[in-house]
C-alpha cells in the first residue's frame, strides 16, 4: 500500500509544462499560439494522419497532454452522459473512456451542447467542465480523482442557452467562471481536493467567455482576467482578489488574448490594456480601434499581430502595437471556432466542414490549402508536436505531415 | 485424516474471514464516498477511500452498484468512477466481469435505475447478447435510459413494417411503443407513425400537461423589479377576491389552453403585457403522498409554489425554452394540492423576446405522466364513453 500511496503521489505531482502539450482552450499559453511549426502543406487538402470516432457531441478543443489527445463529449438524448476519453496521440487509438451523469440541468441551443467548454490540465491531472457545470478531475489513466457539481451546490447556476466557458488552471487552483442571468460567480478550486478555495460574486449577465492568465515576466506572478458584459476583472488565482477593474464594457462571446504585459480585449472594437506602470491596481488603456469587431471566434495573437475573424468571416490583421489594419482575408462561412497560429500560419475550421490553412505575411494573407471535411466544426483546433488535432461531434482528426 | 480436516477448516475460515473482513472493508470505503456532499463537502475521505477502493479486485464492483441505491447525485458519480476504473482494469488484464450478477442486478428494478443503466454498459462490453435478452421486456422500466432502448427497438420495428406495408404490424408497434415513450423525440416519431396509419395521440393526455389555470394579473413587473415582490396571490390564495394590479383591479380567472402541444400561452389567452407578472394556480389531486417531478419550460422568469411552499425560483428571461426544461422535485399530500405559479415578462423589445407561455407537466422521476386524479377519472370515464362506442 505504501508503494501504491508512493506512486499516486508521483502521479499527481503537476510536472512542469511539456513542450509538446496543448493543455487547455487556445493553448497551454492561452494565445492560440504554437511554440512548434505545424502541417502546412496542404496541396492535396490537409494530410490526415488519422481520424477517431466520437460519442454523442461536444464543441469542446481537444487538448493534449504527454502524448494523450484528451476529449470531452455528452451523449444521451438530454446529454445527460458526460464522457472524458483519451486516444493515443501517435496512433488515435483510444486509450479510455469515463462516463458520468450530468447533474445541472443539460437544456441548451440546439447548435451548442453540453461539452462545450474545453477540459483543462496541469500536465498530471485533466480538469472537464461542461454546460452542466460539472467539473470532472481525473488523472492521465483516467481515472477520478474529485467531481464537483456547481449548479447541484448553486442550483440557480445555468444558462437556457447552454454555457460554455473554458476552465483555466494556474498553479495549484483551477478556475471556472458561471456566469449566467439567474446566478453568477467565478470560482477557484483547489486542483488535488476540489474544494472551493474562493467564490466571487459576477455580473448577473449571460457570458460565455473564458478566463485569461496574465503572467509577469519579471516576478513571474499571474492574474487571471475575467471578462463579461461590465468589462475585465483581474483577480490573483489563489486568493480570489481583485488586482484591477476595467470597468468599460466587452463582449460576451470572444475572449480575450494575452501578449505579454498586454491584453487584447473585445470591448469597444477591440482594446489594448495592461496593469498601471504607476498604480498597478488600475488598468491602462493603451490603444483602442473601434474598427476591429471579432465575431464568435477569440482572439488570436503572435508577438506583434493580432487577428480576429469577424461575423462575416473575413480574418482581419491588425498591428499589435497600435490596433491599425495591416490586411484582410475573406474567409467562407460561419465561424464558431477560434483561430490558432503556428510556425507563421493560422488554422481554422468552420461551420460547414471546411478546414483553412492561411499563410500570415507581413502585408497579405493567402489561403495555401482547404480540406472539406463533411461535418460541422464549432470547436477550437489544438496543436501540439506538429500536428493540428481538431474536433468535430462525431470525429476527432489529427492532422500532420506523414 | 483428522489433520488434514482440522487444517482445511482453518483455511476455510480463514478464507471466509478474510473475505468478511474485505466486505466489510469495502463496505466502510463506500460509505466514505457516499458521504460526500456540496460544496466540496467529504471530499478529502472520499478521495483516500476511492484510492483504495480503486485497487480492489472485480468483487467490489457490484457493492459499488449497490451503494448507488441510496447515493446522492455527487456520490453516484464518484462510484460511477470507481466501478469503471475496476472493470476496464479487469478487463484489460484478461479478467472476466461477473455477468451473472450484472445481469441479476439489472433485471432487479428495486434498484436505483442509474446503478441498473451502469451494469448494463459495462454487461454488454462482454455480453453483446445482453441487449436482445434484456431491452424488449422493459419498456415500463424506471430506468428512462433501459425504457428509451425498448422503445426505440419497437420504434425501428414500426418503421420497418411500415416500409414493407404491414401498416396493422406497424400500429401495433407504434402503440406499444407509445406506452413506454417520456421523451419528447422518440413521442414525436410515433406520433408522427401512428397519424400514417390514421391514429391521432393526445399529446396533452400522454404527457401529462396541465392546461387548465385559473390566472390572475397584471401585476408590475416593470424594470424587472417585480421578482422580489410578493403581490398577495403569494399571501393568501382567495379566488374570490378582488386585488390592485398594474392596470387597474384584478381578479382569478379561469383559462384553458386548446393547443395540442399543451402550450399554455399567456400572451395570447390574455395579453403580452409587457413589464408584467401574472399568477396561475391549478388544483392537483393525488390519491397518496407522493413525491413527483414539475417538469416545465418557459422562457419568462418563474416562482413555484406547492400548498404553500416555495419550491424553486429562476429569474432569467428569454434564454429559450425547451421540453421538459427544468425539473422540480416536490412532494404531493393525499387529496387536493394546490400550484402557484408566478410567470414574469420583462420589456425586452427584440422579435425572439416575446414570449409569454409555459408548458406544465406533473410525472413521476422518470418522467412519466401523472394525471391529478380528477383528470385520470375523466379520461377513463372519456375512455369507457369511446369503448361503449
Amino acid at each position: 500500500m505504501q508503494r501504491l500511496s508512493l506512486l499516486l503521489i508521483v502521479l499527481m505531482t503537476p510536472s512542469v509544462a511539456g513542450a509538446a502539450d496543448w493543455r487547455q482552450f487556445r493553448g497551454t499559453s492561452g494565445e492560440g499560439l504554437a511554440d512548434a511549426a505545424a502541417p502546412t502543406d496542404w496541396s492535396d487538402g490537409a494530410p490526415i494522419a488519422w481520424s477517431a470516432e466520437l460519442p454523442g457531441r461536444g464543441l469542446a478543443s481537444p487538448i493534449v497532454v504527454d502524448g494523450q489527445v484528451i476529449v470531452s463529449s455528452s451523449s444521451g438524448p438530454a446529454q445527460q452522459r458526460l464522457h472524458v476519453a483519451s486516444f493515443d496521440a501517435a496512433t488515435g487509438q483510444q486509450q479510455w473512456d469515463r462516463q458520468f451523469w450530468a447533474t445541472g440541468r443539460t437544456a441548451c441551443h440546439p447548435t451548442t451542447c453540453v461539452a462545450a467548454p474545453t477540459p483543462a490540465s496541469d500536465g498530471a491531472r485533466i480538469f472537464a467542465f461542461y454546460s452542466t457545470n460539472d467539473v470532472v478531475c481525473l488523472d492521465l489513466s483516467g481515472n477520478l480523482l474529485w467531481f464537483r457539481g456547481l449548479t447541484h451546490d448553486y442550483p440557480n447556476a445555468s444558462n437556457s442557452l447552454g454555457m460554455a466557458s473554458s476552465p483555466v488552471v494556474v498553479g495549484d487552483t483551477v478556475i471556472v467562471m458561471v456566469e449566467s442571468d439567474a446566478d453568477s460567480f467565478a470560482a477557484g478550486l483547489n486542483v488535488e481536493t476540489g474544494e472551493t478555495r474562493w467564490r466571487l460574486e459576477r455580473p448577473r449577465k449571460s457570458n460565455w467567455t473564458s478566463p485569461v492568465v496574465m503572467t509577469d515576466e519579471t516576478s513571474g506572478r499571474s492574474t487571471v482576467l475575467l471578462q463579461s458584459a461590465d468589462g475585465v476583472c483581474a483577480i490573483d488565482p489563489h486568493s480570489g482578489e481583485q488586482v484591477w477593474n476595467y470597468p468599460d464594457g466587452a463582449s460576451t462571446i470572444p475572449s480575450s488574448v494575452i501578449v505579454g504585459e498586454m491584453v487584447f480585449v473585445p470591448s469597444n472594437g477591440v482594446t489594448a490594456l495592461r496593469a498601471g506602470r504607476s498604480n498597478p491596481g488600475v488598468p491602462e488603456v493603451v490603444w483602442n480601434e473601434g474598427g476591429l469587431q471579432p465575431g464568435t471566434a477569440s482572439l488570436a495573437a503572435t508577438d506583434s499581430r493580432l487577428y480576429l475573424v469577424n461575423s462575416g468571416g473575413v480574418l482581419t490583421c491588425a498591428n499589435l502595437e497600435n490596433g491599425s489594419r495591416l490586411w484582410q482575408l475573406r474567409l467562407q462561412g460561419k465561424f464558431s471556432g477560434s483561430p490558432v497560429i503556428a510556425g507563421g500560419h493560422l488554422f481554422i475550421f468552420n461551420q460547414e466542414g471546411t478546414g483553412f490553412c492561411v499563410q500570415l505575411g507581413d502585408d497579405k494573407g493567402a489561403i495555401v490549402g482547404t480540406h472539406e471535411f463533411g461535418e460541422s466544426f464549432l470547436s477550437t483546433p489544438a496543436i501540439a508536436d506538429g500536428a493540428v488535432y481538431v474536433r468535430t461531434d462525431g470525429h476527432l482528426w489529427k492532422i500532420a505531415q506523414p | 485424516m483428522r489433520i488434514l480436516q482440522l487444517c482445511g477448516l482453518i483455511v476455510g475460515a480463514g478464507v471466509w474471514l478474510s473475505a468478511v473482513a474485505e466486505g466489510a472493508e469495502t463496505e466502510e470505503l463506500l460509505q466514505q464516498i457516499k458521504s460526500v456532499g456540496p460544496q466540496g463537502e467529504g471530499h478529502r475521505a472520499a478521495q483516500r477511500a476511492l484510492r483504495e477502493l480503486m485497487q480492489a479486485d472485480a468483487a467490489a464492483l457490484l457493492p459499488i452498484l449497490e451503494a448507488c441505491d441510496d447515493a446522492n447525485p455527487l456520490a453516484m458519480n464518484w462510484l460511477r468512477g470507481a466501478f469503471e476504473t475496476l472493470a476496464d482494469r479487469t478487463l484489460a488484464s484478461g479478467g472476466e466481469l461477473p455477468g451473472t450478477e450484472l445481469e441479476a442486478f439489472v433485471r432487479d428494478r428495486s434498484h436505483a435505475p442509474r446503478g441498473r443503466r451502469l451494469a448494463y454498459d459495462w454487461l454488454c462490453k462482454v455480453d453483446p447478447s445482453a441487449p436482445d435478452r434484456l431491452i424488449p421486456g422493459m419498456l415500463d422500466d424506471p430506468s428512462e435510459e433501459l425504457r428509451r432502448d425498448a422503445v426505440a427497438r419497437l420504434i425501428a420495428a414500426a418503421e420497418q413494417a411500415a416500409k414493407g406495408g404491414e401498416g396493422d404490424a406497424a400500429t401495433q408497434s407504434w402503440r406499444k411503443a407509445l406506452g413506454g415513450a417520456v421523451d419528447e423525440d422518440q413521442v414525436n416519431l410515433i406520433v408522427a407513425g401512428l397519424k400514417e396509419q390514421g391514429e391521432e395521440v393526445d399529446l396533452v393526455q400522454h404527457f401529462g400537461l396541465l392546461t387548465e389555470w385559473k390566472l390572475i394579473g397584471p401585476f408590475d413587473n416593470k424594470d424587472m423589479k417585480g421578482f422580489d415582490v410578493a403581490y398577495p396571490p403569494e399571501k393568501e390564495l382567495s379566488f374570490q377576491s378582488t386585488y390592485e394590479g398594474q392596470l387597474g383591479p384584478v381578479q382569478w380567472q379561469p383559462y384553458r389552453s386548446d393547443k395540442p402541444d399543451g402550450l399554455f400561452d399567456i400572451g395570447e389567452l390574455v395579453f403580452n403585457h409587457k413589464g408584467s407578472a401574472m399568477y396561475a394556480a391549478s388544483a392537483f389531486s393525488s390519491p397518496a403522498e407522493q413525491v413527483v417531478e414539475f417538469r416545465l419550460a418557459t422562457p419568462n422568469a418563474w416562482k413555484l409554489w406547492l400548498n404553500g411552499e416555495l419550491l424553486f425560483a429562476r429569474e432569467e428571461y428569454h434564454r429559450g425554452m425547451f421540453f421538459d426544461q427544468y425539473r422540480v422535485q416536490g412532494k404531493l399530500k393525499p387529496g387536493e394540492n394546490v400550484l402557484l405559479f408566478k410567470v414574469l415578462q420583462n420589456e425586452q423589445e427584440q422579435d425572439w423576446a416575446q414570449d409569454y407561455e409555459f408548458k406544465f407537466r406533473v410525472t413521476d422521476l422518470s418522467g412519466r405522466a401523472i394525471l391529478s386524479s380528477d383528470a385520470r377519472r375523466a379520461a377513463q370515464s372519456t375512455s369507457d364513453s369511446t369503448k361503449s362506442r
